[in-house]
């Protein structure tokens, strides 16, 4: 054992700099064997840069970084790795068309024998209760499958640090305490962990101490404990947080969007089926979606957004058209309006500018397009709307979106959807991996539309999103939908136990997936 | 000191335009360089296949003769290669246009006039694009890689070239050479003066500009601008991927097409085993010279006619095979490949040697 007096890592004056930003500005902090140390802060504001550093993936520009006393170079994330540093980060490094197994031989350093490999993988499973398959190809998998790879990759290498970013925005409840008990479990056997996040209460239950930055600054070293999530929330984004407004004595008006009978095949060998799927959502009505990554959020998201049409035209109506083989851009046409959760390369084309991005979606229904012809400047206008009403960080409607940070670029989708006034809007995990203030002012715009009247349906895996957020509530699991429920009656143990499923969130000890 | 590449926040629009110019003079300093050590005028070699073309106004309309299929082709390539639809086939296709073409001039016998002429070349526009919408059918229904199928079609199209001309086409006067019968002078494009330029060379100049007016503007350029860079986002988008890939397969083969018909009608005036010259080919290299833009093709056609015309001079001049061209020709696509990397990094030296 270490001395615990000398800290696993330490940072003294950590300084990043990048082409018209200052990163990192003299960031000092350290972390001892064993502790789990929060890395809070909004979106922006350097903590990417920072865990990138510590893991090799970028050098300093100036500051020392230290392990276990000495002063180190971490050249790149081999030797990080070597030291004993291991990494999940937010966006997966995966192999679309390999499986779990080859994704993860591929990142270990040593080769092993595919088959020890998989014993010790399944072991690491075993070990924490981290549900995987080793022969499924990965593009079958859902958001939150793939981060199980990523963690089991990282816990594969015994690190004495582990760096987590945002590891539990796609988790049940139950996942998440599952995940706890794993990172409480490795930090009393002497592993540091690094865990970035947003979640305040997450903090507060999980780590020893919390740093926070802000704007590249160090804001404060904390103790979670004796905090509130309130003050925390404050110091990292450097002033008030909002709550969701809301007026009192809401009434909900007509039946807007209707799914009845909405049954759609497996799409794939490891797709989830839909089965007779009803719900109704009401004018003025948020109707929130639930479950646990892969139940057939997808599929769901895929038929109600017209991406892909469904065969019984009746399924799906909208103020009582039927809509259901109609194309994404006919459904736009008659009010129906969608976001789906990967912001790059399907809700945004990330090297197309934000004007261009407009006219992905709002062509039709802004007037962008005139006999086949688009007007350039409408779509700028509309973009330039777009973020002056949401408050995107953006140079312009001609900034690349890719230039924009997760959270900006997701104000700036929601708020294209949202200023084209939809009747009704169908949104997956709005605001995941976005930091608290673009998810604050998110959650007022799905609020804000709502009372004007549309109907919204939030489909998320992030119970307390939906719970703060919504009206109504269901549950999907393999593809089925629950009977809704008024959150106001809703219990959370009801809700686990519906998102269990017969997948339950026990370990995966007693069952070995025969299907 | 060492080299770094640092991602660039955005793409840099003056490496975009930069990037091609200085492929082409690296291109040319590696040909003098290699020239000298084999003991020849790399200076001469170089200048003459690179400069002297444009330089020397007699060779100024072989240089647009030349030019004009290529930057037609390209254009089409330019669609198809932005959707992320790769047509190779593009050669199978200009033959294709051209036979069809001919099928048509011989039809109509001896009869001429401008409706005849512009009837054969619709029907090689109809041709090309039928060619070419065979890997579209068999990309969109059974997922059949259209490379390799446009591909391999070049090849049944340099076949049915071959059977034509040496059978049913072959010209009874011909002294029993594969070869046509010449066009008469009615079926045949108008050409500028006495000089070789005719009426194709003129499409060649306008429809960039109608290409880059459609592909920055109207709706379908936008569609395949997405279907290309984020196919889920054109989905989302509302936008047609199987639609796009056979719109694409179609516009690029009825522009080899065109330029088929062209060639044949404006500057052969007879199909021989000869008429499968590469141009299908070398516009590839045009397209991406000119960075998949319509003015950049035509701006990048006429720099590879310029080697085409100066290999063969260089061939007299400094006694080298006028192939050479095609080997310079091969190093500018390499270096344009290779040099994509610039536009979306910029190299950077760091000071410290950490390893």
């Amino acid at each position: 054992m270490e001395d615990s007096l000398t800290p696993r890592l330490e940072l003294n004056g950590i300084t990043k700099r990048f082409p018209g930003v200052l990163a990192n500005d003299h960031v000092s902090f350290s972390v001892r064997p064993g502790e789990i140390h929060a890395l809070l802060g909004e979106n922006g504001a350097g903590k990417s840069t920072l865990v990138k550093m510590i893991y090799g993936i970028m050098q300093p520009d100036a500051g020392e970084i230290r392990w276990n006393g000495q002063r180190i170079t971490v050249a790149n994330p081999k030797a990080a790795r070597k030291l004993g540093i291991g990494m999940v980060f937010q966006h997966f490094s995966l192999f679309e068309a390999m499986t779990v197994l080859e994704n993860i031989a591929l990142g270990m350093d040593a080769s092993i024998a595919a088959r020890d490999l998989e014993a010790k993988i399944l072991a690491v499973m075993g070990q924490y209760g981290l549900k995987l398959e080793p022969h499924r190809i990965v593009s079958t998998l859902s958001v939150g499958e793939r981060q199980r790879i990523e963690i089991v990759r990282a816990l594969l290498l015994n690190p004495n640090l582990l760096i987590m970013d945002e590891p539990t925005s796609v988790l049940t409840p139950q996942e998440v305490e599952q995940l706890f008990v794993v990172l409480r479990q490795l930090a009393s056997e002497g592993c540091s962990i690094l865990y970035i996040s947003h979640k305040l209460h997450e903090i507060k239950a999980l780590c020893d101490s919390a740093t926070i930055l802000r704007g590249g600054k160090l804001v404060d070293t904390c103790d979670p404990s004796v905090e509130t999530s309130r003050s925390m929330a404050e110091k990292m984004i450097g002033g008030n947080l909002k709550e969701i407004q809301r007026k009192p004595g809401r009434v909900f008006g007509a039946e807007k969007l209707v799914a009845r009978g909405l049954s759609v095949p497996k799409d794939g060998p490891f797709g989830t089926a839909l089965r007779d799927i009803g719900f109704s959502v009401r004018a003025g009505e948020i109707f929130g979606i639930a479950g646990v990554a892969g139940n057939g959020q997808n599929a769901l998201m895929m038929a109600l957004s017209g991406e892909v049409p469904v065969q019984d035209h009746g399924a799906i109506t909208v103020s009582g058209a039927e809509i259901g083989r109609l194309s994404a851009k006919a459904r736009r046409l008659v009010g129906m309006a969608s976001v789906p959760e990967e912001r790059n390369g399907h809700a945004a084309v990330p090297d197309f500018s934000l004007a261009d991005n407009a006219i992905l979606t709002g062509r039709d229904r802004m007037g962008m397009v005139r006999g086949g012809m688009i007007n350039a400047q409408a779509a700028r206008t509309y973009a330039g709307e777009v973020i002056e009403v949401f408050a995107v960080k953006a140079t312009g409607p001609g900034a690349f979106a890719e230039s924009l940070s997760g959270g900006n670029l997701q104000k700036f989708i929601m708020g294209r959807e949202i200023l084209q006034k939809p009747d009704v809007l169908v949104v997956s995990q709005p605001t995941w991996g976005v930091d608290a203030g673009a998810a604050a002012a998110i959650h007022q715009a799905l609020v804000d539309l709502a009372a004007q009247g549309s109907a919204i349906v939030v489909i998320s895996q992030d119970l307390d999103e939906l719970l703060s957020l919504c009206d109504t509530l269901a549950v999907i699991n393999e593809g089925r939908l629950s009977p809704a429920m008024a959150v106001a009656d809703a219990r959370i143990e009801e809700i686990g136990l519906l998102m269990g499923g017969i997948h339950g969130s026990e370990p995966v000890g007693e069952n070995t997936h025969a299907h | 000191m060492r080299i770094k590449l640092e991602k660039r926040r955005e793409p840099s629009m003056a490496m975009l335009v930069v990037t091609p110019v200085v492929s082409v003079l690296v291109t040319m300093l590696i040909g003098i360089v290699v020239f000298d050590l084999l003991g020849i005028d790399g200076f001469k070699a170089v200048t003459d296949i690179f400069i002297t073309p444009l330089i020397t106004s007699y060779k100024w309309q072989d240089v647009a003769v030349k030019a004009a299929p290529l930057i037609i082709i390209a254009l089409g390539l330019s669609v198809a290669n932005r959707a992320q639809v790769w047509n190779i086939g593009a050669e199978g296709q200009y033959i294709v246009g051209a036979l069809c073409a001919t099928g048509v001039g011989l039809a109509f016998g001896t009869m001429g006039g401008p409706v005849v002429v512009t009837l054969m070349v619709a029907a090689g526009v109809i041709g090309g694009a039928a060619w070419a919408a065979v890997p579209a059918g068999l990309r969109t229904r059974f997922s059949v890689n259209e490379i390799l199928s446009s591909l391999m079609l070049t090849y049944v199209a340099g076949h049915a070239l071959s059977y034509l001309v040496g059978g049913p086409w072959k010209d009874p006067e011909g002294r029993n050479f594969p070869v046509t019968a010449p066009l008469v002078d009615s079926q045949t494009l108008p050409v500028l003066g006495t000089s070789t330029v005719h009426l194709g060379v003129l499409v060649a100049v306008i429809l960039p500009f109608v290409f880059w007016y459609l592909m920055s503007r109207s709706v379908f350029g936008f569609q395949v601008r997405v279907v290309g860079s984020a196919p889920n986002a054109a989905r989302h988008g509302g936008f047609d991927g199987k639609q796009t890939i056979w719109l694409a397969m179609i516009i690029s083969g009825g522009m080899a097409g065109l330029a088929g018909a062209l060639e044949f009608t404006g500057v052969l005036h007879k199909m021989d085993l000869g008429f499968a010259s590469g141009y299908g080919f070398t516009a590839i290299i045009v397209c991406f010279l000119g960075r998949l833009n319509p003015i950049g093709c035509l701006i990048a056609g006429i720099v590879l006619a310029v080697t085409y015309v100066g290999g063969q001079m260089a061939q007299t001049s400094v006694k080298i095979p006028s192939s050479t061209a095609g080997i310079f020709q091969a190093m500018m696509l390499f270096l344009i490949l290779a040099s994509d990397i610039l536009v979306r990094y910029r190299i950077k030296l760091v000071k410290g040697a950490v390893a």
